[in-house]
């Protein structure tokens, strides 16, 4: 995995939080715009979660991990700003594991800042939007890739400019059927991500015509990442645990939290190649891509945030640039006005991806299309040639509008 | 052996009177190989194949046609190449990663666009020196001048604006939001109008120069085409006005845009993912760059018909037309 699109909040938010001293909540204090400027003020919340540290060190979560997105996103939506008398305004509320989401955005909104990118697990997420729902508030989930937060959960004041597990899972199936990679083996790890990312694949595989051969799930559910001679034990256990599958093209991990996933390629027992998790990951966004306009976009953010942007970061920055098209396109700070016009169907975006991105009016999911890389490279993009459909190809990726559940 | 040369001379000439068009040199930069194909309008040849720096893209010709001015957006310059002996001559600072330019009708100075700074640098090709810097909006790419010189308009991709610049005073007198990721702008050689693609928003904004307000905007419909494919890039109008054509990227297709009504009038099918447009000085013909099929097409625009594709580097990208 290249740090794709499933969660990645590890310890190092506890960590900042415990560098900067907070011990409830920590604000960066957002500054007062000059007199004649429109202020169109913008809240991010970031809630810790406590899970282990990934296998892989790459994968360790980075303290500005999504606020570093956010903050180019400013920057762009303010250089375009001054030509409009506009000045948006970030403030960065961070929120530990058991704090609460709901009242540190109930405080935000209560300051006027209507427009709140969420990076924060989908039960924070309802509880934010339940807390919210009768103001003129948007919500941006940028860390939540739950499909039934699209589906049976879905929210009207709630737009997910991050894709679905069932986006990433049919971007990487079609890459599969692409490839004539019909016989898949699928391994799960056992915590509920997990679960929820096999579910996926699953149904990826039924939509397509796949077939998943054999299943197995790995049910430790992770320890201590560094262990002395650990590799010697590893070598010797995945080959075994891979062993005894019907014949398969390809196999197809699902681990979201890094237990075993990376240990998979190049030990699995037959010389197949691995994807999913780990291997061939599918993502919306790739930290080498360069085509349509992306190599600027990453020169930016390298100056700001000395790195190059991880999907978590892209999902920030497309819901603070959204923030700003709009505005732009009503040329008001107006809450309800933004609101309208970002759920409305002259809303688009162009995000480096060749084509526009624009939201799925029934289920406010962000439209995309998904990559599909090794760790070094992006491989493919999906939707793949051939895959049609009668409004945009990139419904044929995720639920689409006859089959949703959603209903606002 | 002279009897054959003579006989060959006679019978160029002939050719030459029943075809009097002047054979023109073509320069195509390649941005995958660094190179820029050299291509005779007359005999539709490669004639010859330039070594250049990183990444090159935006080209244009020194007014007297002596230079080819060259984006080598990696090098961070922008190169001079001699048009007769194919030559890289020198390097002209350009501020970092330029893609596009547009030099003053008068042939001093170049106006370029640093898509990672968010400036237009001002450079002076005679004393070689940055002469300003102008702050506009977020990836500036495209870049178009009044004929009289006075106004230079500028594209912001991100920004989705055309600024309008005064090329007196190096500032921005005036911002039209336009649709999005705006790539070019060209002006009619009266200065009425300046067209202005956005590859995303996929369709051309007309801007009245004098009201800078949007006239009108042009989209574009292919059957069989995916509506997202149609994405405008390159424009080129012709001297009187009366015909624009609109490079469509992915749609591998040029528009035929009626410069009086803004009506598409054909489109040409031609190379994949065409990027980039230039006339010949007679007009006969008018050249577009296909990056994904590695060619370039040959378009007659009298007849609006492609006469020709010829092979160039890798992932041609612009193109210009010595006079």
């Amino acid at each position: 995995m290249f740090n794709g699109d499933y969660p990645r909040r590890g310890l190092a938010i506890a960590l900042i939080a415990s560098v900067t001293g907070f011990s409830g909540m920590a604000t960066v204090e957002a500054q007062t715009p000059p007199a004649a400027m429109t202020r169109i003020g913008i809240g991010y919340l970031k809630q810790a979660v406590i899970k282990p540290l990934p296998l892989s060190r790459l994968d360790n979560p980075l303290e500005d991990d999504g606020l570093a997105g956010a903050r180019l996103a400013l920057e762009d939506n303010n250089t375009s700003g001054k030509f409009l008398k506009q000045e948006f305004v970030l403030k960065e509320v961070l929120v530990p594991a058991d704090g609460d989401a709901a009242a540190a955005v109930k405080s935000l909104v209560a300051e006027g800042f209507m427009m709140i990118v969420l990076d924060a697990p989908a039960a924070t997420v309802l509880q934010v939007s339940d807390a919210v729902k009768d103001t003129d508030a948007v919500l941006f989930n940028v860390g939540a890739p739950d499909t039934d937060l699209r589906e049976e959960k879905c929210r009207a004041n709630v737009l997910h400019t991050l894709p679905s597990r069932d986006m990433l899972a049919d971007g990487l199936a079609q890459y599969f059927i692409w490839k004539k990679w019909t016989k898949w083996f699928l391994v799960y790890g056992a915590l509920p991500d997990d679960v929820l990312n096999a579910d996926a694949i699953r149904r990826a595989a039924k939509r397509f015509g796949a077939k998943i051969v054999t299943e197995k799930e790995y049910k430790e559910a992770g320890g201590a990442r560094r262990t002395d001679s650990g590799h010697e034990q590893i070598q010797a256990q995945m080959p075994v645990f891979t062993q005894d599958a019907s014949e398969h093209d390809v196999l197809v991990v699902a681990d979201e939290n890094e237990v075993f996933g990376p240990y998979v390629p190049y030990r699995n027992w037959s010389p197949r190649p691995v994807a999913g998790t780990s291997g061939l990951t599918p993502s919306s966004w790739h930290p080498a891509h360069e085509q349509w306009g992306a190599t600027q976009y990453q020169n930016r953010f390298y100056k700001l945030a000395k790195r190059g942007v991880r999907a978590i970061d892209y999902h920030a920055w497309l819901a603070v640039r959204s923030i700003g098209e709009a505005a732009t396109r009503v040329k008001s700070a107006d809450a309800k006005a933004l609101r309208q016009y970002l759920k409305g169907s002259d809303f688009s975006l162009a995000a480096f991806k060749g084509q526009k991105l624009t939201y799925r009016p029934w289920n406010g999911q962000l439209r995309h299309t998904i990559v599909v890389g090794d760790r070094h490279i992006p491989v493919s993009w999906s939707p793949q040639p051939g895959f049609l459909h009668q409004v945009t190809p990139l419904d044929t990726l995720g639920v689409d509008q006859p089959e949703s559940k959603c209903r606002f | 052996m002279i009897k054959q040369s003579l006989f060959s001379f006679a019978l160029a000439s002939l050719i030459a009177s029943v075809t009097p068009a002047s054979a023109y040199k073509v320069f195509v930069s390649n941005e995958k190989d660094n190179t820029v194909t050299v291509i005779d309008s007359d005999k539709l040849e490669v004639v010859e194949t330039i070594k250049v720096g990183g990444r090159p893209r935006g080209i244009a010709m020194s007014k007297d046609g002596k230079h080819v001015y060259l984006c080598a957006s990696e090098n961070d310059a922008v190169q001079v190449i001699d048009a007769a002996t194919y030559k890289v001559l020198y390097e002209l600072p350009s501020g970092p990663d330029p893609e596009l330019f547009v030099l003053h009708p008068s042939g001093n100075p170049l106006y370029v666009a640093n898509e990672d700074d968010n400036l237009v640098t001002v450079v002076d090709v005679i004393n070689k020196k940055v002469l300003a810097e102008v702050p506009v909006g977020v990836e500036p790419e495209g870049m178009g001048i009044s004929p009289d010189g006075k106004i230079m308009v500028n594209t912001s991709e991100t920004t989705n604006m055309a600024h309008f610049i005064d090329t007196a005073t190096n500032e921005i007198i005036d911002n039209v939001l336009v649709d999005s990721r705006p790539r070019f702008a060209e002006f009619t050689q009266d200065g009425k109008y300046v067209y202005i693609s956005a590859e995303i928003g996929g369709n051309v904004s007309v801007i009245d120069t004098k009201t800078r307000q949007i006239i009108k905007k042009i989209e574009f419909e292919v059957p069989g085409v995916a509506k997202e494919a149609l994405q405008p890039v390159g424009v080129r109008v012709s001297k009187d006005g009366k015909k624009a054509y609109v490079a469509l990227g992915p749609a591998n297709r040029v528009a035929v845009v009626n410069g009086e009504t803004f009506k598409v009038e054909k489109y040409l099918l031609v190379g994949q993912r065409v990027w980039q447009l230039a006339f010949t000085p007679d007009e006969k013909y008018i050249f577009s760059t296909n990056g994904v099929s590695n060619d370039v097409s040959v378009i007659d625009v009298k007849e609006d018909k492609v006469v020709k594709s010829i092979k160039t580097g890798k992932l041609p990208w612009g193109v210009t037309v010595a006079p």
